[in-house]
């Protein structure tokens, strides 16, 4: 028995190798851009040159007449689509919205939008294909930053686009999508108590999740109307459910087998290119394969917002925050669905506060739609709040960690966005920095540490899994959500640790959308709580089963067996009568029994638990290039009960790096006709292993009641603290608060040097 | 649809022969890590590519008078293990081992650096600095020029038709010399220079600079070789108004464009305090 009372866990808590790594290693593995059918034609995707132009015509008929060029396709081959919202998906979407994205219909509204795409025999007559499509555009004038946008006069992308969420209702279009307000309390009035208020503007630049695999897919459109789809995504029945939608398609006609994915990040939570592999599979009766190349991911697909933040906090001067205030504007890209929404729900998250109210903004601009990316929305607000937080700390002289311990949210604390939160464990991360060697660490000239925690509420959702007892009394494990970050490993463990059985005599697949019940996509944190609730449930069932077979062959009454250590033994008045059976005995003479032993599990999951985190990052300062170097990075996070501890810890660095790469040089470079100047890793800066040090982390375990292990989404949170504890480390070097990212050397400098000039 | 020719001469007559005699665009392939990429990304089509990998002349390291004779196709991670070069003139090796990740380094030339003429050719400043020059074979037979005078624009050359450089020639290194090389990305690797410096000084007996050369790379059209930054630093033992005067010196000498990589005004900046801090390598090898 643990000592909290639960009994002890043999599997969950454990890092056994995971069951998809060797053929990872090996290269084995059969990523989107890898598979391949026998006649199949390369697919190509046409993009407007243009951030902004209105389709006056596109003429194909010399594109058709390339030898060895099979289909050519525009929208005119998709069916056009009435405004409907998406029922699946982390964000919010639109499906005319998707549809016009997939493929331009009357106007292209970013550099780098599919305008037309071709199937042909080879890349080359693709290419050959691709060059003679004329289209006939009328550039239009253009608008890339979110505030440029927002005002009067400002090129309007959506005719039909009137601010939602204001009264009376606009009657002029805008590119503002919608407003939205949350608010607790009375914030105006808890203004006016503060000893303290801090006021700051700060911005971030929109970044893209650089996942290492482009999108790619293959599709084929048989004679009977069966579609056949292979492609790396982050779920199979997303895939499903949105080429049914965009081509009028019905859901029983699709199978979709999900191939490895390298990489998603909630980037890979919509759909690009399948479509149009299907129209084009369609029209030239063979399968059309699809990649994009890494200029097309930057120019086609989704990074997530860019926005601004305006925060506005009230503090007492013994450190209790008494208000906060906080305008977000995030832009959308070509179509409205910005993450704001979460923006603004996670905000104040970290802190318990009374007296709270955040409005937020969703704006459209002629830029790449955004997609989702971990946390949607959340490290944008966070970055403007915890910046501000710091500067209240230093105001106040008061530590960071201690301060924020002062105003953490706890058990009881009522959110701005509605709930009332459970056992969380944001005060334990906070304990965990101040208690860890990297806190004390002394610092020389020119180096600082920062300060942030962080918010994600994680979901549940709708999950299904299918446990099958082989005859040798092995199992197998069949889930619907692709594997990104060790999902494979965290079902097999759960598997085992209600099977009673090594881990290894688990194997976990993932299955196409034909061969496992309903799984909602890999995101918002969701699998190994829900989709792994589904393999608990099944595998319970397997018990169940397994139980009353025993009972069958002792001719006992099932309520007589007990399940101990992947064995059957009687129990009660029958204990010791018979020698236990294990899940090999009982596996092997099921045929005798009532035939195979097998369970499936569906259900909709609830009661996720929040996540909380707090990052501590010191850094050194290079005053004369502006460069700034990370020496030390902790992160620590409640993982609620971490299944395989390797793979929460992985998922934490991965998010703090992909965090550091957005404070310090990710950004979108536009040329003044709205073009993409760093369409590639080498522009498009990433940080690279040299750049890092070792990313510590410790894993606090506050477990979620609502999970059979306690477990709580993880791949989240670890996004959300980087930028705001980049900038205070930044601040507590050089005396100067960043506000806007990313803090790239130029702007470092050029910042050292304006404090110079304001000092003489 | 387009589709080279390729032709892998092996000896050099050979190859000049093919560049001279090749209608439209011809284009030398030593270690292609520029070239591929382009010809990848569809901005050169060239007509004619000519393999120079197998000449062997090309592909060795050789003492010549007690300088070296680099072959065309020796690749960077070649020159980062010859012990000699490494010894005598660490900071053109440095450069050159700066040029992309370790597979590249594999193929990636010093000759292939100064031909593709960008201005942030890492090598080149490198070269520059120790009085490099470029051993070029035309029809006409073989000359030899100052390094500095290959490169004339970005991407263009003074190479005429039918030439190419075979070799970098490194003097013998003088007495109490040191030779650095700096630049600055945002990054730690995989970058590109926003702004190179490289450093020769030679000292007397005191420590004090008898002879310096200081050249700049991506603040200009082409690489800068800087004689006023070098004319502060002789004379001087390093001291702070050299290094003040050399910095101005070297930000006086920037004609740089903004673009995605960096404003004027930054590269300008950091273009002084490059050659500041390649100095001091410089002054330290010098006299170590």
């Amino acid at each position: 028995m643990a000592p909290d009372g639960t009994p002890a866990l043999k599997v969950v808590g454990t890092r056994p190798i995971r069951p998809d790594g060797v053929d990872k290693v090996t290269g084995r593995a059969q990523f989107g851009a890898d598979f391949q059918l026998p006649g199949q034609l390369v697919g190509k995707v046409l993009r407007s040159p243009h951030a902004h132009a209105r389709i006056r015509s596109i003429d194909i008929s010399k594109a058709e007449a390339v030898p060895g060029v099979k289909a050519v396709m525009t929208a005119a081959d998709m069916p056009e689509i009435t405004s409907e919202e998406a029922f699946v998906g982390e964000g919010p979407a639109d499906f005319k919205d998707m549809s016009g994205n997939t493929m331009a219909r009357d106007k292209a509204l970013y550099d780098g939008h599919a305008v037309a795409a071709v199937a042909a025999t080879s890349a080359a007559a693709a290419d050959a294909a691709l060059a003679a499509i004329v289209v006939d555009y009328e550039v239009l004038p253009h608008v890339i930053e979110v505030e440029d946008a927002m005002v009067e006069g400002a090129p309007i992308l959506h005719d039909d686009m009137f601010t939602s969420g204001v009264d009376p209702k606009p009657t002029k279009p805008s590119n503002v999508a919608k407003r939205m307000v949350f608010q607790l309390g009375d914030v105006d009035a808890a203004f006016e108590k503060a000893d303290i208020v801090i006021e700051r503007k700060y911005k971030t630049a929109p970044v893209h999740q650089g996942y290492i695999e482009p999108h790619a897919c293959v599709a084929q459109y048989a004679a009977d109307g069966q579609v056949q789809i292979y492609c790396s995504s982050q779920g199979q029945f997303m895939v499903r459910a949105y080429v049914a939608k965009l081509l009028g398609i019905d859901i029983s006609e699709i199978r979709v087998t999900p191939l490895e994915i390298g990489g998603g990040f909630g980037g890979k939570t919509l759909v690009y290119l399948e479509p149009l592999a299907v129209v084009l599979s369609r029209k030239s009766g063979r399968p059309v394969k699809m990649a994009m190349t890494r200029e097309e991911v930057f120019r086609g697909s989704g990074p997530t917002s860019g926005g601004t933040v305006w925060v506005k906090i009230g503090a007492k001067r013994d450190g209790t925050i008494i208000a906060g205030d906080a305008v977000l504007k995030f832009q959308a890209g070509a179509y409205a669905g910005s993450p704001v929404g979460p923006g603004c729900m996670t905000a104040f998250a970290v802190y318990d506060l009374q007296d709270v109210r955040i409005t937020g903004y969703d704006v459209v601009t002629n830029r790449p739609k955004v997609a989702a990316y971990r946390a949607p929305g959340a490290p944008i607000s966070n970055f403007g709040i915890e910046s501000a937080v710091d500067e209240l700390a230093r105001e106040l002289g008061m530590d960071p960690v201690e301060l924020r311990l002062k105003n953490a949210a706890k058990k009881g604390t009522k959110a701005a966005y509605g709930p009332t939160f459970g056992d969380i464990g944001c005060v334990e991360t906070l304990e965990a920095v101040k208690n860890h060697p990297n806190y004390q660490a002394s610092l020389g000239p020119n180096q600082g540490r920062g300060v942030a925690s962080g918010f994600w509420f994680n979901i549940g959702g709708e999950s299904s899994a299918t446990v099958n007892i082989n005859e040798d009394g092995t199992a197998v494990v069949a889930t619907g959500n692709p594997d990104i970050g060790g999902s494979r490993a965290s079902m097999a463990m759960m598997a085992a640790e209600v099977l009673g059985i090594e881990v290894e005599r688990v194997r976990p697949i993932v299955a196409d959308t034909s061969s496992v019940g309903y799984c909602f996509l890999t995101g918002g944190s969701r699998v190994t709580f829900a989709t792994g609730m589904a393999v608990v449930e099944a595998s319970k069932s397997v018990v169940n089963e397994l139980k009353a077979r025993a009972a069958k062959i002792w001719d006992i009454p099932v309520e007589a067996v007990e399940w101990q250590d992947g064995e059957a033994v009687p129990a009660g008045s029958n204990a010791g009568d018979f020698e236990p059976l294990s899940l090999e005995d009982i596996a092997a003479k099921s045929g005798r029994t009532g035939g195979p032993i097998a369970s499936t599990s569906s259900l909709n999951a609830q009661g996720a638990g929040p996540g909380f985190g707090t990052h501590v990052v010191d850094v050194e300062v290079d005053r004369e290039t502006g460069h700034v170097k990370v020496l030390r990075y902790l992160a620590t996070q409640d993982a609620g009960r971490a299944i395989h501890p390797s793979y929460v810890e992985g998922q934490i660095q991965g998010g703090a790096v992909q965090g550091i790469g957005w404070a310090l040089n990710e950004e979108y470079i536009y040329d003044d006709k709205g073009r993409l100047e760093n369409p590639g890793f080498l522009d498009y800066r990433i940080p690279v292993a040299s750049d890092l040090p070792m990313i510590d982390t410790v894993v606090v375990e506050v477990p979620n009641p609502r999970h059979p292990y306690g477990a709580r989404g993880v791949g989240e949170v670890p996004i959300v603290p980087p930028m705001a504890a980049m900038a205070n480390a930044i601040q507590d070097a050089i005396g100067i608060r960043l506000t806007e990212l990313p803090m790239s050397p130029p702007k470092v400098r050029k910042a050292v040097d304006e404090q110079a000039a304001a000092e003489e | 649809m387009y589709a080279p020719s390729f032709a892998a001469p092996t000896t050099v007559a050979e190859a000049v022969q093919l560049l001279a005699n090749a209608s439209g665009v011809a284009r030398v392939l030593a270690g292609g890590t520029d070239l591929l990429v382009q010809l990848r990304s569809g901005v050169l089509k060239p007509d004619l590519i000519v393999d120079t990998k197998r000449i062997p002349e090309l592909r060795t390291i050789t003492t010549e008078g007690g300088g070296y004779r680099i072959g065309a196709s020796v690749s960077g991670a070649e020159a980062g293990e010859h012990a000699g070069l490494s010894k005598d003139w660490p900071g053109v090796v440095e450069a050159v081992e700066l040029i992309g990740s370790t597979q590249i380094q594999g193929r990636a030339s010093f000759v292939g650096n100064l031909c593709n003429a960008s201005p942030a050719a890492d090598s080149v400043p490198a070269l520059i600095a120790v009085g490099a020059t470029a051993v070029i074979a035309g029809p006409n037979g073989e000359r030899e020029v100052p390094v500095e005078e290959v490169p004339t624009a970005p991407g263009r050359t003074s190479l005429a038709k039918g030439e190419m450089v075979v070799a970098i020639k490194l003097p013998p290194k003088p007495a109490r010399t040191g030779d650095a090389y700096l630049r600055f990305i945002p990054r730690t690797e995989m970058d590109i220079a926003v702004v190179g410096a490289g450093v020769c000084v030679t000292l007397d007996e005191s420590g004090k600079c008898t002879a310096a050369r200081v050249s700049l790379g991506a603040v200009a059209p082409t690489v800068l070789v800087v004689d006023d930054a070098a004319a502060a630093l002789v004379g001087s033992k390093l001291d702070d108004a050299a290094l003040a005067a050399l910095d101005a010196a070297a930000r006086a000498a920037c004609k740089p464009i903004s673009d995605k990589r960096g404003t004027i005004e930054y590269r300008t900046k950091v273009a002084g305090v490059l050659a500041r801090r390649a100095a001091a390598t410089a002054f330290k090898r010098a006299g170590a």
